[in-house]
C-alpha cells in the first residue's frame, strides 16, 4: 500500500519537476551572489539547479537508494557494482585508446575479458585481483587532454555538478556508457533504474558526511568536485600547485617556532604541494 | 678490555634501540598501525555494526584524534584571517572544527562496508618533517579511491595535519567554505555558524 502511494508521489514529482525547474530558474536570474568564486561565474543559475537536484534527489532518488541500500545483503550489492563496473570498463577503455594510452586501454580491455569470462558476466571483478587495475575515464577528461578547457562550472539539472566541457561531453558519455544494451525495452529501462539505484546508494554516506561537514552546502560541493575531477584528468598527478599561508602554531620542536612566536608578526608559511614530481608535501617557513 | 666490549655492547643496544624508535616513529607505519587497529574494531564491533554514532565518536576521540594536530588544520583551514584572530577566537575556532571533524570521520566509520585498505610505499627521505602518507580504499566493482594523510613531525611525533580524499584536500575544501563566512561575518560570524552547525546536529542525535 505504501509502495504505491510512493510510487503515485514519485510519479507526480517527475511529472511536475519541468515546472519546477522553470520556476527556480526564474527565481534565480533574480539572485544576487554575495561572493563571487572565480570559477562560478554562473552561480545564481547553478544554485537553483542544484536546489532543484537536491529536491528531486530527496522525494525520489535517495528514498530508493536508502530502500535498496537496507533490502540488498552486501553480496548482491557487489554483484551489482561490478556488473555496471564491468559495462563502464568499456567505455573507460576507448577513452584511455582517444587519450593515447594505449597501455591502460588495453588493460581496460583485459579487465572486460576477463570479468566477462571468469568473472561470469561481470558480477565478479577477478580481473583487479589478477593485478589489472580499474580506471576510470570519460570524454570529458579525453576533451580535456586534448586541450579543451575547463569552462565555467556548470550544474546539470539531474546529472549534477560538471565544468561546461564535461557538461558538453554528458551526452557522449551517456551513450558510451551503454554500448551494451538489451534489446527489449522495458528490461533495458529496468537495468538502467537498477543502475542509477545503485550508483546513488554509493553515495548514501558521502552525502551524510556533505550535509554533516559544510557550512554551505552547494559551495563544499562545488570545490570539492572541482578539486576532484582536476585529479582525475591528470590520473591521480596533478602538477604542484602552491598556496600561501598563514600559520600561526606554536612548534618548538622544529625549526619553523622562530616565525610563529609571535601570532601578529607570523611569518607566512608556503606550502607546497608538490604531488607532481616527488611525491612528497614540503612545508618551508619564510619571514615576511 | 672489559670496558671496550661493554662500550660495544652498549652501542649495538643502542643502534638496536635507534631502530625500533624510528620503526615505530615513521609517519606510515603510524597511518597503517592506527587503521588496522580502528578497522580491527569496526570490523568486530556489534555497536558500530549497528551504526551506532556515539560509539564510533568514543573509538575517534580514543584512537584517531591523538594523531592529529587541530590546531595546524584550523589555521589552514581559516587561512589569512587567522592572524587577525584573537587567542580566545582562536581557542573557540579549533573547538568548533574539531568537533565537526570528529563527526565527519565517526559517520564514516559506520558507513564502512568491507572495503580494504592498501598502502602505497612511503616516498620521504629520513630527515623529511613534511610527507604524505599514500593510502588507496579498494572495493569490489569500483576504481579505487585515493586517501593520502599529510603529516607533519613535531618532536619525535607525527602529527595529521591535511587529509586529501581522490584529491579534494579537506583543509582545501574548509577553506573556501570558511572564507564566505569570515567575507559575511568576520571571525565571529564563522565561530557563530560552525557552533550552530555542531549544536543543530548534536540536537539531531539525541
Amino acid at each position: 500500500m505504501t509502495d504505491v502511494i510512493q510510487m503515485m508521489t514519485l510519479k507526480k514529482t517527475i511529472r511536475r519537476a519541468p515546472a519546477i525547474l522553470v520556476t527556480t530558474l526564474a527565481l534565480a536570474g533574480c539572485a544576487t551572489v554575495e561572493h563571487p568564486h572565480p570559477d562560478d561565474p554562473w552561480e545564481g543559475y547553478n544554485r537553483a539547479v542544484f536546489a532543484f537536484n537536491e529536491g528531486v534527489d530527496k522525494a525520489v532518488f535517495k528514498p530508493l537508494a536508502t530502500g535498496y541500500d537496507t533490502v540488498a545483503p552486501l553480496p548482491v550489492k557487489s554483484g551489482v557494482g561490478s556488473f555496471f563496473g564491468n559495462l563502464g570498463d568499456i567505455w573507460t577503455g576507448i577513452n584511455n585508446f582517444l587519450q593515447g594510452k594505449g597501455r591502460d586501454g588495453g588493460s581496460d580491455a583485459a579487465r572486460v575479458l576477463i570479468n566477462s569470462t571468469l568473472g561470469i558476466f561481470g558480477l565478479f571483478d577477478v580481473a583487479t585481483d589478477m593485478g589489472f587495475e580499474k580506471h576510470q575515464e570519460d570524454l570529458g577528461q579525453t576533451l580535456a587532454v586534448w586541450g579543451v578547457g575547463n569552462g565555467p562550472y556548470f550544474v546539470v539539472p539531474f546529472f549534477g555538478p560538471r565544468t561546461l566541457r564535461d557538461a558538453a561531453a554528458l551526452p557522449g558519455d551517456i551513450y558510451g556508457g551503454s554500448l551494451v544494451q538489451l534489446s527489449d525495452v522495458a528490461s533495458r529501462n529496468a537495468v538502467t533504474g537498477l543502475r542509477v539505484v545503485h550508483e546513488r546508494a554509493a553515495l548514501l554516506g558521502a552525502d551524510r558526511a556533505v550535509e554533516e561537514g559544510s557550512l554551505d552546502k552547494y559551495g563544499y560541493i562545488r570545490d570539492f568536485y572541482l578539486q576532484q575531477r582536476r585529479y582525475e584528468i591528470y590520473d591521480g598527478r596533478p602538477p604542484r600547485e602552491r598556496f600561501d599561508d598563514a600559520r600561526a602554531t606554536p612548534m618548538q620542536p622544529i625549526g619553523l617556532s622562530a616565525i610563529e612566536a609571535d601570532d601578529a608578526a607570523a611569518g607566512s608559511l608556503r606550502i607546497e604541494l608538490a604531488r607532481a614530481g616527488g611525491d612528497t608535501l614540503k612545508a618551508q617557513g619564510q619571514e615576511q | 678490555m672489559i670496558k671496550r666490549i661493554f662500550g660495544a655492547l652498549l652501542a649495538a643496544a643502542l643502534i638496536g634501540l635507534g631502530s625500533v624508535a624510528t620503526a615505530a616513529s615513521a609517519p606510515d607505519a603510524l597511518v597503517k598501525s592506527v587503521m588496522d587497529d580502528v578497522l580491527e574494531i569496526v570490523r568486530t564491533d556489534p555497536a558500530l555494526k549497528a551504526g551506532d554514532t556515539s560509539r564510533a565518536v568514543e573509538l575517534v576521540e580514543e584512537k584517531v584524534l591523538p594523531h592529529f594536530d587541530f590546531r595546524i588544520m584550523t589555521s589552514l583551514a581559516v587561512g589569512r584571517d587567522w592572524r587577525q584572530a584573537t587567542p580566545a577566537q582562536k581557542e573557540k575556532l579549533v573547538a568548533a572544527f574539531r568537533t565537526m571533524l570528529v563527526r565527519l570521520y565517526s559517520n564514516a566509520l559506520t558507513q564502512y562496508r568491507d572495503q580494504t585498505i592498501d598502502f602505497k610505499p612511503l616516498r620521504a627521505g629520513a630527515a623529511d618533517t613534511d610527507v604524505l602518507v599514500r593510502t588507496q580504499v579498494l572495493q569490489p566493482g569500483a576504481k579505487a579511491v585515493d586517501i593520502d594523510y599529510a603529516l607533519e613531525k613535531q618532536g619525535e611525533a607525527w602529527k595529521v595535519y591535511d587529509v586529501i580524499v581522490a584529491g579534494g584536500s579537506l583543509v582545501t575544501n574548509y577553506r573556501n567554505d570558511f572564507r564566505n563566512q569570515i567575507l559575511s561575518g568576520g571571525i565571529d560570524g564563522l565561530i557563530a555558524s560552525l557552533e550552530a552547525k555542531n549544536a543543530e546536529l548534536a540536537g539531531a542525535a539525541k
